[in-house]
């Protein structure tokens, strides 16, 4: 008896040791926490962490046991805490008392282990500064009119409801002075409706009027209710419909609201009950803003009377219970185009809303004019100084062609394939007269022509490479005819390579580099080739432009009836459609727009920061599409295909001639 | 745009059968010295529509004396090679335009690049 207890206990211990020295190193591993074996007055408690939906005040109660707390730190949503003793002695004491202890909180039980550190090196204050523009003022209206106002909100459907309403997915939502439209993320500004604003907000919009915070007062108020769980994805207000200032109050129960700057600063801040939300210039124009759907939000301790705006002080956290929560967003309709200085988030300073999926060949031209041929004349050099490094089995079909080959390569860029094979006499052409033109500088021959009417004899060529281009068409007959059109230059037995980019990025478990290069940071642009730099600020940029147009899928419950939207991609993400924007972000004016900066001091930063971003149109293609499209033409067979790092790729033979009567001349 | 590539090119314009050779108005002839590779030059040869290369010699004053008919067993003339070398591959046109002889449409060649876009409908 007296011996196997003595076991059992051991191989608890055991259990407890390992577990303990897991946890120490995850930390290790992960948070890059070094612990140590001998005994400090400083440890850390893993599973003890507000991100392990511990609060601060159940922990606290438990390290008591073990002796006098100097201090405890709770950094936001991180599985640890760290705890201080006031001696070496009661750090050794808690350590034994508590390693191992289980502590019940919210639905799950958490397993505490603790592990000496030297110090507690962890930055105690995260930023804290409010984005420029932002102010929270705490109570602003009281307990009575907050009833008041509350009451006033009758969220009981009538038929003749003179307020638009809706529930959204995520929340519930009012209208009173313009209806909101998610469709389009505006308002009908020519349509007001019937009875402007409640009554019981007068008071407290006067009072923002007399303290300053507005000058001229608000003709529309969006109401949301968030039920505990409810939130709403970061979004900046529209900039077109709405004049500067916008103004929300919090009703009901308290929230923490979510500011980002496109750099990816970003800055939590605490709406507690009652107060008033101003959101002004930088923080209402350039910021996001957005509540994460969550029961539970990290808040700042020392709670007397709800104290406001963000404090980071690890010291000072604690996790505290959503309840429903009413605001009232108070904005002012603008009726002149915005002229903010945020020109990369602002609708009346960038082009109109997304093109649609064309059916018509007119407006496949005019899309593939503005989304393609345009864009590549822009950003040619750009471009072409990324593009250096052929493909391997592209280049492996041309060194495989016999010597004295004729060869096209229809959509040639910057010509990188032309030079592979000096035993072949390839000719190129591109619709981009600035990337032929690079050609010919190169020594190439090349000329500019549409790759849907080439002019080049009929079977003039017994090779064809179609790199990266046939994805530019706006329509399946499109890509056909640019299969076809390619088909009638080579001769019969002639061989067709043709590579799409595929909507497959990850494809037998393999993610294509273009996913990849994203996790390892270096980058390549647009799947096809290799790019010299990106900057991860313009991807987060970009990112979180795509989350404020997400909005508008979102919370637009009605489905689109008309064609699909063209929606942007955001670079280094898996494709969401097969017919979508691909942003493209210049370099190379940046150091011009520095130089030009430079001499003159009062440019505003985001001015000289902004780089322009181009989008080009691709039409990406599922698996067995191509082989389809290329079947669709007659006289040719399809020798092999295959995916290619997040392209598909179709090798063609032509076995018929004589079936088009297209071309022109011989 | 060197001689050969014109070799290729056809007018491509709606509606027209006879749009080969497109006729070469020059206003700027460059001629690049190129190594001579013989092989390179009489695998070409079989390849190209050989009139139509004669004519765009004569339309740039380097016709070199090229015989109007291919002559037989060039692969062992190295002097008819060197010719053919220079007419396909060392003369260039860097201004001028290129026409369509049945639609009188031209295309015009800027900087050595020919541009064969056409317009909408055309």
């Amino acid at each position: 008896m007296e011996s196997s207890r003595s076991v059992r206990r051991t191989k608890e211990e055991k259990k407890l040791l390992r577990r303990q020295i897991k946890a120490s190193h995850t930390l290790l591993k992960h948070e890059d926490i070094t612990t140590v074996s001998h005994p400090t007055k400083h440890l850390v408690v893993s599973n003890g962490g507000l991100g392990n939906g511990v609060s601060r005040e159940s922990l606290l109660e438990v390290l008591k046991e073990g002796g006098t707390v100097e201090s405890l730190l709770t950094p936001p949503s991180k599985p640890y805490a760290f705890v201080s003793y006031s001696s070496i002695e009661a750090g050794q004491n808690a350590y034994t008392l508590l390693n191992g202890r289980t502590l019940q909180c919210q639905d799950q039980t958490m397993t505490l282990y603790f592990s000496y550190v030297v110090k507690v090196d962890c930055d105690r204050s995260v930023s804290c500064a409010l984005p420029p523009g932002l102010s929270v003022l705490e109570d602003f209206v009281s307990l009575e009119e907050e009833l008041q106002i509350l009451k006033a909100v009758d969220w009981t459907p009538h038929a003749d409801d003179v307020t638009a309403q809706k529930a959204l997915k995520h929340r519930r939502v009012k209208h009173y002075g313009y209806e909101f439209r998610y469709d389009n993320n505006n308002v009908d500004k020519d349509k007001p409706l019937p009875g402007g604003l409640p009554v019981e907000c007068d008071a407290l919009l006067q009072r923002c009027l007399a303290g300053g915070h507005i000058s001229v007062l608000p003709d529309q108020l969006t109401v949301n209710q968030y039920q505990s769980g409810q939130g709403i994805p970061p979004h900046v207000d529209t900039h077109s419909p709405f004049e500067d200032t916008i103004l929300s109050l919090s009703l009901g129960a308290k929230t923490v609201m979510d500011f980002k700057h496109p750099d990816g600063r970003s800055v939590a801040v605490v709406l507690p009950e009652r107060s008033l939300l101003v959101m002004k210039g930088e923080s209402r124009y350039l910021w996001t803003h957005g509540i994460t759907p969550r029961k539970f939000d990290v808040v700042p301790v020392s709670e007397t009377g709800g104290s406001g705006v963000m404090t980071s002080d690890l010291s000072n956290l604690t996790l505290s219970r959503r309840d429903t929560r009413t605001s009232l967003t108070f904005r002012k309709i603008r009726h002149t185009p915005c002229n903010c200085a945020y020109p990369s988030v602002c609708d009346s300073q960038r082009p109109p809303s997304p093109p649609v999926v064309p059916v018509a060949e007119g407006d496949a031209c005019r899309l593939e004019s503005q989304y393609v041929h345009q864009v590549y004349e822009e950003i040619s050099s750009h471009f072409s100084s990324t593009r250096h490094s052929p493909w391997p089995k592209v280049r492996d079909f041309l060194l495989s062609l016999p010597p004295g080959s004729f060869l096209a390569d229809v959509g040639c860029g910057n010509g990188k394939y032309l030079g592979i094979n000096p035993a072949v006499r390839a000719v190129g052409c591109d619709r981009s007269v600035n990337l032929v033109q690079i050609c010919i500088e190169r020594g190439y021959d090349a000329f500019v022509s549409d790759a849907l009417s080439v002019p080049l004899r009929r079977g003039s060529c017994d090779a064809c490479i179609s790199i990266a281009v046939i994805h530019h068409f706006a329509t399946q007959e499109r890509r056909r005819a640019a299969v076809r059109e390619l088909i009638r230059l080579i001769k019969v037995g002639g061989r067709a390579l043709i590579y799409v980019w595929a909507m497959e990025q990850e494809y037998n478990n393999q993610k294509s580099k273009y996913l990849k290069e994203e996790a390892s940071g270096s980058s390549r642009e647009g799947g096809e080739e290799l790019k010299t730099e990106e900057n991860k600020a313009i991807q987060k940029e970009e990112h979180d432009r795509n989350m404020i147009s997400d909005i508008r899928c979102t919370d637009d419950g009605l489905s689109n009836v008309t064609q699909p939207k063209i929606h942007v991609h955001t670079n280094r993400t898996a494709f969401l459609s097969q017919d979508l924007l691909v942003p493209w972000h210049l370099k190379g004016n940046m150091e011009n727009k520095k130089g030009a900066a430079s001499g003159c001091a009062d440019i505003p930063v985001e001015n000289a920061k902004q780089k322009p971003v181009f989008h080009r149109y691709y039409h990406v293609f599922q698996q067995g599409e191509l082989e389809e499209l290329c079947l669709g033409v007659k006289g040719v067979k399809v020798l092999r295909s295959y995916h290619d790092q997040g392209n598909w790729c179709v090798e063609l033979e032509k076995t018929h001639g004589n079936f088009s009567i297209i071309a022109a001349g011989k | 745009m060197k001689l050969l590539t014109h070799n290729m090119l056809t007018s491509h314009v709606k509606g027209v059968t006879k749009g080969y050779p497109l006729i070469i108005k020059a206003t700027e002839v460059k001629v690049n010295e190129l190594d001579f590779n013989a092989q390179f030059v009489s695998r070409m040869i079989p390849k190209l529509e050989w009139p139509a290369l004669v004519q765009a010699a004569e339309w740039l004053g380097q016709s070199q004396e090229l015989p109007d008919t291919l002559i037989p067993d060039y692969e062992n003339d190295e002097e008819f090679l060197r010719k053919v070398h220079r007419v396909l591959l060392e003369v260039e046109v860097i201004e001028g335009c290129l026409q369509c002889p049945e639609s009188g449409r031209e295309f015009p060649i800027s900087k050595g690049v020919p541009n064969m876009l056409l317009n909408e409908g055309e």
